[in-house]
């Protein structure tokens, strides 16, 4: 049993800590605060505290659990949300009322409930790391594969299917170190990644039915993505949207120092939200960490990790698996504090030196894998990190350091926020690295054609920056009818096409097939737009035609309905637009 | 020099002799055995005053001491030190409405001391995210360009960014005048909190809440610019301890008004300067974020008790730079912002309310069919969307001239004068239902070919738009 030597904030030094190790988990003061060990000098520990210390004093008893900050993985993991070192925000409501108050432990998983679990291993059989011994229908969407947990080997000695809850023994394993029993959940350290037996190249797209993102800036299942801006532009919401509709199997948000009322929105929209695939509620996939900005930062810091962990655990189990951190900047502050606190010599803007490295190891841990096991299962973890730079200035540590390792920059642009164009992802300035790797999926998944018709539409974008300049200087009315007729086509793409509403019924998801056909009814458009310049109508002109209106509107055209009204379109645009030519005089 | 009366045991406060040092707003102790971290001292000076302090780090042999109020005329020799063993408190009750309190929470009317059995923690603990309850009640404010376009509900954060020299008081006057629930009188009770604002500011505030009955269901914390800088660390959470209490204990639905949270930002900043703490931006303490988010996210609304805390922090931005950490880091936090534009003051518009820049997150939850109107979203964004495109063309015309402009661009210019003219612009006693509002913007967007209306729904578009007369 040691003692608090000093406490300033969330940093309190400990003494006489026999036998502490580094990021050992600790208990302060009276009332059993959690903390972690973070720096071992001599005979003293450096703490950092999970929970306000207001109250703590020199003298006080601090005690060494000897184990490291971990996750308890099992079923019961899905629906719930946690704080950020997985206590049951459900549960501390119903102990501690509607404020948190401190030193409350709570078993993460209920530890009451009865799962009904079906064994798969046969009793007898050797079984490795990550082998499934048996599964438990952990919600109607998801089938929970109970594994060997990592560095665990030998034979089943017993296994039986049955009711059991979580803290009750499934079956024995006997192991070179003698007999475990088995049980339904198992402990990782959640700042130690999950092994893998190796990683794959990224080949799918993760499919999110937000066309900006699907089209011209895909990220890769098993990818990493970052989305900074400056406040107001909208991060939250795009995060919100790849979580509500990405097409991967489980998603955990992490809503790491950020507003209360956001995570109540998620909260509240999330089991009235029904995944396009399954008909399902989608909070029955779906795993939230809420440490709101005014809870403690230390938690903050560790939300991150406690995150990702459950997200490689289940993807260990062969899904794919969506990670959003809102906001990785918010976790990098909370790095900030705690070594300002132990007044360690900062590096970039008060960051600590090690910002770039615990960023990078964070976005390594994600990726598409062949897990642990006999069969190669293969899963995925793909991360979106949403970053919130000051004054939306990209160039400061986070930012940089986030863009160094991860391969898809979704920009954002507060100017065409302001003009309540969203996503205000900026199609100039992001990028997605996995364009190449994705092409043979869009190839053979959707249309041979639908690469070029991308490449097209961004260099119309591009081509009408470039037009927007020399119009600032001249005005409209100098440019030639063709590049007028270019900045019509962008703008179409622009407001018809980039520009998806979060907040319509329809709107909010495009199928990716259904993409490609608005887009190719866009650019279709265009092609004919050019020749009937060419055969002298006027832009004015074919901006007038009643079938634009039809064409601004095909974002809310239901998605069973898209096949025949995207045809109808089609064959109108044709006829319509040699209407016009005709009228003008051109053969 | 004389070790101080150490009384072991509890209950009986430890007083010492002991300071070593005096730094700013700091007082360093020695020979402190175990002082808790936030623990509430009472300093007493050589002539005989007393000021309240707080420990700020609390070491083994050492307390660091931060002293609410001024450190003038404390010495090394005769300065004493109590240690209360309590965190900072305050004492609330049902009498505090329409009472006046210095930043401490002192009577500052010449009314007695509040005397209540509930004895508040000060520093709140954070509301259970799950406990929430996600805020929806539209707030009417009768001002068109908050109503329409940056909708404030029950229970938000929505700061008012502002500069030296605009109108923010009158704006923060005006909403809490007129904010009311539609089709509902229940008004709000206020808890004001002025950090280091002038008294003259302060006085048009008690003199707006006088007049119209507002001070009788009101709550006034008051550090002006002359008191104690340090008491400013203080101030706001006195004044959200009160609305909690007011909230969540007698159910009653209060706006929070915070004024001026730069000031609060710089008396922290002194504080951090002198502890030698490693800067964050501009001198800022790193951690200033997090203490923000202490304050806004007191705001809300909590299922199953009937009492919500809406807040308006105010805050002037140094030099209108909305990237300094004041307003940065408030953006981040607070669920919008209410943008006061001096290029708008410039042209004689009040209020000059940019909302291009300004945003309410929460606003999705608070409109629609059955809180104010279906067409409410559309409106809203056409209005955006058309006055961001017309202030493009109004650049644009400074170059090339209007002439250049192609017919609908002309209608996009017309379109931005107007709504700044007529939407924008209002009287400050002008008080404009949800449905007058919508239907000025319809009548802005009057020109517009149905086609340019993009972000309105077909079925709106016949159902709300008025009809051209033949």
């Amino acid at each position: 049993m040691g003692v608090v030597a000093r406490v300033s904030g969330p940093v309190v030094i400990a003494e006489e800590l026999a036998g502490a190790k580094m990021f050992d988990v600790v208990r302060v003061g009276t009332l059993g605060l959690v903390g972690e060990i973070i720096r071992l000098v001599g005979g003293t520990a450096t703490v950092q505290v999970y929970e306000d210390t207001t109250g703590v004093r020199p003298g006080d008893p601090v005690e060494n659990t000897g184990q490291a900050l971990s996750v308890e993985l099992g079923p019961g993991l899905l629906q719930s949300i946690y704080d950020g070192v997985q206590r049951p925000l459900e549960v501390l409501q119903k102990n501690l009322g509607d404020f948190i108050t401190r030193g409350f432990v709570a078993p993460p998983l209920d530890e009451t409930k009865k799962w009904a679990f079906t064994a798969i291993a046969k009793v007898g059989a050797e079984v490795g790391p990550g082998e499934v011994l048996g599964t438990v229908q952990e919600t109607a969407l998801i089938l929970h594969k109970i594994m060997v947990p990592p560095g665990w080997k030998g034979k089943i000695v017993s296994l039986a299917s049955g009711s059991y809850t979580i803290r009750e023994k499934i079956g024995e394993l006997e192991t070179a170190s003698g007999r475990q029993p088995l049980g339904l959940t198992q402990r990782w350290v959640v700042r130690i990644p999950r092994p893998v037996a190796r990683k794959l190249p990224p080949s799918i797209p993760l499919v999110t039915g937000q066309r900006v993102v699907d089209t011209f800036f895909p990220v890769a299942k098993g990818g990493s993505a970052c989305v900074p801006g400056p406040f107001g532009s909208g991060k939250t919401v795009i995060q919100q949207q790849l979580a509500r509709w990405a097409d991967s199997d489980i998603v955990v948000y992490v809503g790491c120092g950020e507003r209360g009322n956001e995570m109540t929105e998620v909260l509240a929209t999330f089991p009235n939200l029904i995944d396009p695939k399954s008909k399902r509620p989608l909070m029955e996939r779906t795993i939230l960490i809420a440490n709101t900005s005014n809870m403690p930062v230390a938690a903050r810091e560790a939300s991150v990790y406690t995150g990702i962990t459950i997200a490689e655990y289940y993807r260990d189990m062969g899904y794919d698996v969506a990670l959003m951190a809102d906001s990785t900047s918010r976790w990098a502050e909370a790095m900030r504090e705690i070594s300002g606190r132990l007044e360690e010599m900062p590096g970039e803007e008060g960051y600590p030196a090690y910002l770039g490295r615990r960023i990078a190891e964070f976005y390594e841990r994600a990726g598409r894998v062949v897990t642990l096991s006999p069969e190669n299962r293969t899963g995925s973890v793909t991360v979106v990190g949403a970053v919130s730079p000051p004054g939306g200035d990209f160039s400061e540590p986070v930012s940089q350091n986030t863009l160094r390792v991860t391969r898809v920059f979704w920009a954002l642009d507060a100017s065409l926020a302001s003009r309540r164009h969203f996503p205000s992802i900026n199609w100039l300035q992001s990028y997605s690295l996995y364009v190449g790797d994705l092409e043979p999926w869009y190839q053979a998944h959707l249309s041979p054609e639908f690469a070029g018709l991308r490449q097209r539409a961004l260099a119309l974008l591009q081509k009408e920056s470039e037009l927007q300049e020399i119009v600032q200087l001249v005005g409209v009315d100098a440019l030639p009818e063709r590049e007028k007729g270019i900045l019509d086509i962008a703008r179409m793409l622009r407001e018809d096409y980039l520009q998806q509403s979060a907040f319509d019924d329809v709107d909010t998801y495009t199928s990716i097939n259904k993409q490609y056909r608005m887009l190719r009814a866009i650019l279709g458009f265009a092609d004919r737009e050019q020749d009937a310049i060419a055969r002298g109508v006027t832009v004015a002109q074919l901006q007038g035609l009643p079938l634009r209106t039809k064409l601004s509107r095909m974002k809310w055209i239901p998605e069973a309905e898209a096949a025949t009204q995207f045809e109808a379109l089609d064959a109108e645009m044709t006829e319509t637009v040699q209407g016009l030519v005709a009228s003008a005089g051109g053969a | 020099m004389a070790q101080g009366k150490a009384a072991p045991g509890s209950g009986v406060p430890i007083e010492y002799r002991t300071v070593e040092r005096v730094a700013g707003p700091l007082l360093f102790l020695r020979d402190v055995a175990n002082a808790a971290y936030g623990e509430i001292v009472e300093i007493q000076l050589p002539d005989g005053e007393r000021r309240q302090g707080q420990v700020l780090d609390s070491r083994k042999g050492l307390a660091i001491v931060q002293v609410f109020g001024p450190t003038m005329g404390m010495n090394i020799e005769a300065t004493s030190v109590k240690f209360t063993g309590e965190v900072a408190r305050l004492a609330v009750s049902d009498e505090m409405l329409g009472r006046v309190f210095n930043g401490l929470g002192e009577p500052r009317d010449g009314g007695p001391k509040i005397v209540s059995e509930t004895r508040l923690e000060i520093v709140g603990n954070a509301m259970n995210p799950y406990s929430r309850e996600e805020p929806s009640e539209f707030i009417q404010t009768g001002i068109s360009s908050i109503d329409v376009n940056n909708t404030l509900v029950r229970g938000q954060k929505l700061p008012i960014f502002s500069g030296a020299g605009l109108p923010h008081n009158q704006i923060a006057a005006q909403i809490v005048r007129q904010a009311k629930l539609r089709n509902s009188d229940e008004s709000f009770a206020i808890v004001f909190a002025a950090m280091g604002i002038t008294s003259e500011e302060a006085n048009y505030f008690l003199r707006e809440f006088e007049s119209t009955g507002a001070l009788e269901r009101a709550v006034v914390f008051l550090n002006l610019s002359s008191d104690p800088s340090m008491e400013r660390v203080v101030t706001p959470r006195m004044a959200l301890t009160t609305a909690e209490f007011l909230a969540y204990e007698r159910d009653m639905h209060i706006l929070v008004v915070l004024t001026d949270m730069t000031n609060y930002c710089e008396a922290l900043r002194e504080i951090a300067s002198a502890r030698e703490e490693v800067p964050g931006r501009r001198g800022y303490p790193g951690y200033m974020y997090t203490d923000l988010a202490t304050i806004y996210e007191r705001a809300g609304k909590i299922k199953g008790r009937k009492g919500s805390i809406t807040q308006l922090p105010i805050l002037t931005m140094p030099a209108d730079d909305v990237t300094h950490p004041i307003p940065d880091l408030t953006g981040y936090i607070t669920e919008g912002q209410i943008y006061v534009s001096r290029e708008l003051q410039r042209r004689g518009v009040y209020p000059p309310i940019d909302v291009l820049p300004s945003l309410s997150r929460l606003m999705n939850q608070g409109i629609g069919k059955g809180r104010t109107r279906e067409d409410h979203r559309g409106v809203a964004d056409q209005l955006f969307a058309a006055y961001a495109t017309g202030k493009d063309q109004r650049a644009l015309s400074a170059i090339v001239g209007e002439e250049a402009l192609s017919a609908v661009d002309r209608i996009y210019l017309k379109i931005a004068d107007q709504f700044e003219s007529e939407f924008v612009n209002q009287r400050p006693d002008e008080d404009r239902t949800i449905d007058q509002s919508l239907d000025l913007g319809w009548k802005i967007l009057g020109e517009l070919p149905d086609s340019e209306l993009k972000r309105i729904k077909p079925e709106f578009i016949q159902k709300y738009r008025p009809k051209k007369a033949a």
